[in-house]
């Protein structure tokens, strides 16, 4: 046997890795797939709306008000003669930061409190999540309520009060990750070879329970986005001038019996990008064949 | 059970604690003072003002009073609306929320619980797909969207039904109920389809099919009780939501319930209003959180035999 044909073999052996193989997976779920797409879409046009949007921000047109749909404004404009498509795309720009920017904050808090209740274990991690249990039966949309009232209404409060709610959960899965990972071979290894924890939980626990954190994020997104609106609507989130979907459908909704599409097309940005997260959280969940990651 | 109970009664305890001394050094720590923004009061009035709220007090003195108004079932007096206090304005907002919140629940569980049956019945069937497809929506339609939309359709454009108000004309509590309702319909129905799809596959259910038992009478007496665990134990964190659910919903429909009083003082900033509200709703929520342990335990025998039988 020549090496060529001893290469041949080795590359026909090869198997899949788990990503190779959650990718293939993925991708006959369509629903996933098309969640995936709209979302890089939406990423991208939020990314270079600067560029791209037809008309500026604050551009108003007093004498046009609010008109439906035409050539000029796709999706018309509001009772300012601003143009909607341009709202909705700059709304879509802080919606969809706060979406990420306040899930990463969650993201960062649980994993790292999980991972060290899970991994330091003992009276440790049970006053660690003795106190995660403590905070999962507080209700949490009256807590935001009542710090808007407190700090004032700001967007830098907004990402880190919702970070602080939705990292519970992370943290609950996260343990139970490293309680398993922490019984394995690699890890005592690991330990014997002299790392200090917080090298061993970052560079060798966490990226073993990447599966779940994956899942668990793309799923906080969308109710971290809900959660946004939420305020918006209410008028205690995103202040003007800047504006989000939440604050556009709650300008919608004051004038929908004249001027319906000021309602419906912020709306429909939103049910679309909230639809495309859960999707692809679903999809994902089975591709990485993720349990218990929600309900 | 009665030992389930007991460790979960006292685990509620520094909960409601937690809660009340963060809401409290919270609003007080809070900048600008209540009396601040009016204007026209002296310096004299305002001391006044401070005394009779006990605001001229060291913290930790106010702190410890208000925790024994407290223990009296005092919530003390709105800053906003002299002359009322907390106790007055939950009592009257207190009822509409609670009825509003009601029939949001009964509008999730009898859709949401059917449709979480019948899509369980055959799994990976049109008759699966389709309300799970219709939870999915109901779990992306945010009720800030739903509610207006409804309005505009059954309200303005059909005219079937009032769009505002609360008991003032026939059917005006039925657009609200359903609003709040339905994200939760969407979430019951796919937890009741997940819990009635792991019963319908345990041997027992084989062995009542294989006595010839007809399909209504395998689902209602022998799976329903098992499959709707999951949803009972969310009957708790959905009661929390509701209550919060309320805010937007109650804005929406001009409801004057709790909700729409809190979202006011938190604009008001009426501290007393907004602390007094805090705790009301979080001792609510946490007493409903352990109902709702208590009765999906209860609903378990596994559990029930873990903790001493009975």
């Amino acid at each position: 046997m020549n090496t060529e044909a001893i290469v041949d073999i080795a590359r026909a052996e090869q198997g899949t890795s788990l990503w190779q193989d959650a990718w293939l997976r993925l991708r006959k779920n369509h629903l996933a797939v098309l969640g995936l797409a709209i979302l890089v879409v939406f990423i991208v046009i939020a990314l270079l709306t600067p560029w791209i949007a037809p008309y500026s921000y604050q551009q108003q047109n007093l004498e046009l008000g609010a008109s439906g749909p035409s050539a000029a404004h796709w999706l018309g404009t509001d009772i300012f003669g601003r143009d909607l498509m341009t709202q909705i795309m700059y709304g879509g720009r802080v919606s969809l930061a706060v979406g990420f920017i306040a899930t990463a904050v969650a993201l960062l808090i649980g994993v790292t409190w999980g991972a060290v209740a899970g991994y330091v274990g003992g009276r440790t991690d049970a006053v660690m999540m003795r106190m995660v249990d403590i905070l999962y039966a507080l209700p949490f949309m009256i807590f935001i309520v009542l710090l808007t009232v407190v700090f004032g209404r700001s967007m830098l409060l907004l990402f880190l009060a919702i970070g602080a709610v939705e990292w519970l959960t992370m943290a609950r899965i996260m343990r139970g990750q490293v309680q398993s990972l922490r019984q394995m071979e690699f890890v005592e290894a690991a330990v014997s070879l002299g790392l200090s924890p917080a090298t061993l939980i970052f560079r060798h626990l966490v990226p073993n329970a990447l599966g779940p954190i994956i899942v668990y994020t793309t799923l906080t997104i969308p109710n971290v986005m809900l959660l946004e609106a939420f305020l918006s609507f209410l008028g205690l989130g995103i202040q003007p001038p800047q504006t989000s979907w939440g604050l556009l459908i709650s300008y919608g909704a004051e004038t929908m019996e004249e001027y319906p599409w000021l309602l419906i097309f912020p709306g429909v940005a939103l049910t679309l990008a909230l639809f495309s997260l859960n999707f692809l959280g679903d999809g994902l969940r089975d591709a990485l064949d993720v349990r218990g990651a929600k309900d | 059970m009665w030992r389930f109970v007991g460790m979960r009664l006292l685990q509620a305890i520094p909960v409601i604690l937690v809660v009340i001394t963060v809401t409290f050094f919270l609003v007080r720590v809070a900048p600008g003072g209540p009396f601040d923004g009016e204007k026209a009061v002296t310096r004299e009035v305002k001391a006044a003002l401070e005394a009779q709220y006990k605001l001229d007090l060291p913290l930790f003195q106010q702190y410890t009073a208000y925790l024994g108004d407290l223990a009296q079932g005092d919530l003390g007096p709105s800053f906003k609306y002299p002359g009322r206090s907390v106790n007055e304005l939950i009592a009257a907002g207190f009822p509409v929320t609670a009825e509003l919140g009601l029939y949001a629940l009964l509008v999730a569980l009898g859709i949401g619980g059917l449709a979480g049956i019948i899509a369980a019945l055959r799994p990976n069937t049109a008759q699966d797909y389709i309300p799970m497809s219709a939870a999915m929506i109901g779990i992306c339609m945010p009720s800030f969207l739903l509610g207006p939309l409804l309005v505009l359709v059954f309200g303005i454009h059909l005219d079937w039904l009032p769009v505002s108000g609360w008991g003032d004309i026939p059917g005006d509590k039925i657009l609200p109920s359903i609003t709040l309702g339905a994200g939760y319909a969407a979430y019951i129905a796919r937890l009741g389809r997940a819990g009635m799809l792991e019963v319908l596959s345990q041997d027992y259910i084989r062995t009542a099919r294989a006595k010839g038992l007809p399909q209504w009478q395998v689902v209602l007496k022998h799976s329903l009780r098992g499959g709707m665990i999951p949803v009972v134990a969310f009957l708790g964190p959905a009661f929390a939501g509701l209550l919060a659910g309320s805010f937007v919903v109650e804005t929406i429909f001009q409801i004057p319930g709790l909700g729409r009083f809190y979202v006011q003082a938190a604009f008001n900033r009426d501290y007393t209003m907004i602390l007094g509200t805090t705790v009301f709703l979080s001792v609510l929520i946490v007493f409903f959180n352990l109902l709702s342990d208590i009765l999906a335990a209860w609903m378990n025998p596994r559990l029930r035999a873990q903790f001493g039988g009975q």
